[in-house]
C-alpha cells in the first residue's frame, strides 16, 4: 500500500494519503466524520454508517503487544529477512497494526507496553517497527 | 424435506502425478459405484476448489467434461480451505428447493504442480495484502500468533499441541487414503524445525493433491438406499479476514457462530456429537476447535487433548481419520473428505477407526484463517 511494507501488493487504494504521512513519521488512522469511529488500518469507507467522509488522525505510537511470532519459513520477497518477528499491537487511541520487532523474541511478553516507529527500508519503502518498553 | 447422502468416494491424498481432472475421476467413479447410479441419474455437478493453485482455468467445466457429465450443469464454489463444505451446503439448498433431485458434490485440489517459487509467492498473499502481507505474514504465522495468544490467556503448552499431532498421526496410520500413514512421537514433533514460533513442522499440515466426492439426493430417493445418512444441520459464518480487525485472537469467531447455527438446525447440543472431524490445519487449530464447538469450556482445549478425551474411547473422538495433519490438506477437497469420513463412521464402515454406535457426526471446516467457517452435522 503505497510505500508501507517490504513488498507492495496493492497498487491503488482510496487510502492514498498515507504515504506522505509516513514520510513525516506519522502513524495515522482515519476517522469517520459522521459516526467518529476510528479505523487503523485506515479506510475511506465507513462500514458502520456507510459514509465516505473521512479525516486523518495521528496516533501517539504507543500501544500494547497483542501477540507475535517469529517467521522462519519465509514467503517470496522475505527469504533474506528470516527469521524476523512480527508483532500485533493495539495502538492507544484505537485500532491495531502489524510491525516488525526491534529486539529479541525472548524479551516479549504479551500485554506489555510497546512503542511503534517508522523505519526506512531499501527502495524508499517504509515499515512499522515495534520496540518493547522498559 | 431432508437431504440424504447415498454415495461416497475418497481418493488417495498426497503427491499425485496426475492432472486435476484425473484426480477428480477416482472418487467420482467410487461414489457412483457406491450408490449404483450413473451420470445420467445426476442433475448437476457442484465442485468445491480453490482456483489459485491450478494452472487449468475454468476448473469445473474441465472436470465436468472429463467425468462425462456434459451437458449437465456445473459450477465452482469457493471458500478457500472450506470450498467443498460450501459446495455441499449449496447442493443441499438446491435439493431442498426442489430444483435438483440428485447432485454430485466434488472437492478437488491439485496443489503440488506449482513450483517452489510459485508456492512461496502464494504463501505471501494469504493475509490481507493491503495491510499485512507487506510485513511477511504467512499461513503458519497467523496460527502461530493465535497459539501464542492462547498460551498467554489459558496456559496452553507446546506439549499439548504436539499431543494433537501424535493423536492424528496415530489414526492416520490406519487410513489408507492419508498422505502420511505413520505414527510420530511427541519428542520428534517438539524437536522438529521451527516454522513460525511456537509452531514447528509437525504442528503444520501439508499441502497435498486430493479429491473426494459424495452423491446427495432428496428424501424420497435417499430412503431407497440401504443406509442413507441425513444432512441434519448446516451452519456457516464469517469473521474479519484481517487479524487487525478481529477482536479476539484466541478463538475462531466464525466457528463459534457456524456451530451455533448448525446445532440449532439439527436440534442437538455439543454433548450429542459422537464423532467429529475438525479443521486441524495446525495443531493449535484443533485445540481452538474443541472450544469453539463447545466440546469443552473456553481455555479447556489443551487439557482435553492431554486427557485423551478426543481419542476413540474418550468423550468425543476427533479426527480419527488422521485429520488434515496426517491426511494432508488438498484445500478444496478437505470439506468433502471430512463428510465422506463422517458417512463411513455413521454407516459403521470405518474399520479399525470405527467409533462404536456413532449416530451423530460433525464436520468443522475453516476457510483461510477463519474468514469462513462451515459446520455441518450428519446423522443416521
Amino acid at each position: 500500500m503505497g510505500k508501507l511494507g517490504k513488498v507492495d501488493f496493492v497498487p491503488f487504494s482510496k487510502v492514498d494519503g498515507i504515504e506522505e504521512r509516513l514520510k513525516e513519521g506519522k502513524i495515522s488512522a482515519t476517522r469517520c466524520k459522521k459516526c467518529k469511529n476510528i479505523y487503523l488500518p485506515p479506510r475511506m469507507d465507513c462500514p458502520e454508517c456507510l459514509d465516505e467522509e473521512m479525516e486523518w488522525v495521528d496516533c501517539e505510537g504507543k500501544g500494547t503487544l497483542v501477540t507475535y511470532t517469529t517467521i522462519h519459513a519465509a514467503p517470496a520477497g522475505f527469504e533474506d529477512d528470516a527469521p524476523y518477528t512480527i508483532c500485533l499491537v493495539d495502538v492507544e487511541g484505537g485500532g491495531r497494526l502489524v510491525g516488525w520487532l526491534d529486539g529479541k523474541e525472548e524479551d516479549l511478553k504479551i500485554g506489555m507496553g510497546v512503542s511503534v516507529g517508522i523505519r526506512d527500508l531499501p527502495e524508499e519503502r517504509m515499515i512499522y517497527f515495534v520496540t518493547p518498553e522498559e | 424435506m431432508r437431504t440424504g447422502v447415498i454415495g461416497i468416494g475418497h481418493g488417495k491424498f498426497g503427491r499425485r502425478e496426475v492432472t486435476v481432472q484425473e484426480l477428480a475421476f477416482e472418487p467420482f467413479r467410487e461414489a457412483l459405484d457406491d450408490c449404483g447410479l450413473h451420470q445420467k441419474d445426476l442433475d448437476a455437478l457442484i465442485v468445491g476448489s480453490s482456483p489459485e493453485y491450478h494452472r487449468q482455468r475454468s476448473l469445473s467445466g474441465v472436470v465436468a467434461e472429463y467425468l462425462g457429465m456434459n451437458p449437465k450443469p456445473t459450477f465452482l464454489v469457493e471458500a478457500a480451505c472450506a470450498s467443498s463444505s460450501a459446495a455441499l451446503a449449496t447442493a443441499d439448498a438446491y435439493i431442498r428447493a426442489g430444483i435438483y433431485d440428485t447432485v454430485a458434490v466434488l472437492g478437488v485440489q491439485k496443489m503440488l504442480e506449482l513450483s517452489t517459487p510459485e508456492i512461496l509467492a502464494l504463501m505471501g498473499r494469504v493475509g490481507d495484502v493491503q495491510w499485512e502481507s507487506g510485513f511477511g505474514t504467512t499461513f503458519p504465522g497467523y496460527y502461530a500468533m493465535f497459539a501464542h495468544r492462547h498460551m498467554y490467556e489459558y496456559g496452553t503448552t507446546r506439549e499439548q499441541m504436539a499431543a494433537v499431532a501424535v493423536k492424528n498421526h496415530h489414526y492416520g496410520a490406519k487410513n489408507p487414503n492419508a498422505m502420511f500413514q505413520k505414527e510420530i512421537t511427541a519428542e520428534k514433533a517438539l524437536a522438529s524445525r521451527m516454522v513460525a514460533s511456537p509452531l514447528t513442522l509437525y504442528d503444520c499440515c501439508a499441502n497435498a493433491d486430493g479429491a473426494a466426492c459424495m452423491i446427495v439426493t432428496n428424501e424420497e430417493t435417499a430412503k431407497k438406499a440401504d443406509t442413507p445418512i441425513w444432512m441434519a444441520g448446516l451452519g456457516s459464518a464469517t469473521a474479519p479476514m484481517s487479524v487487525l480487525r478481529r477482536e479476539k485472537l484466541s478463538e475462531i469467531p466464525s466457528a463459534i457462530d457456524a456451530a451455533r447455527n448448525a446445532y440449532k438446525m439439527a436440534g442437538i447440543e455439543p454433548k450429542d456429537v459422537d464423532v467429529a472431524d475438525v479443521h486441524d490445519c495446525f495443531t493449535i487449530a484443533e485445540i481452538l476447535a474443541y472450544e469453539d464447538l463447545g466440546f469443552c469450556e473456553k481455555g479447556g482445549g489443551g487439557k482435553m487433548i492431554e486427557e485423551g478425551e478426543t481419542h476413540i474411547g474418550g468423550r468425543i473422538p476427533v479426527n480419527v481419520d488422521g485429520g488434515l495433519k496426517s491426511k494432508g490438506h488438498p484445500v478444496g477437497a478437505t470439506g468433502v473428505s471430512m463428510a465422506v469420513e463422517a458417512v463411513k463412521q455413521l454407516r459403521g464402515e470405518a474399520g479399525e477407526r470405527q467409533v462404536d454406535g456413532a449416530e451423530v457426526a460433525l464436520m468443522h471446516n475453516v476457510g483461510g484463517i477463519g474468514q469462513y467457517c462451515f459446520v455441518n452435522i450428519l446423522r443416521r
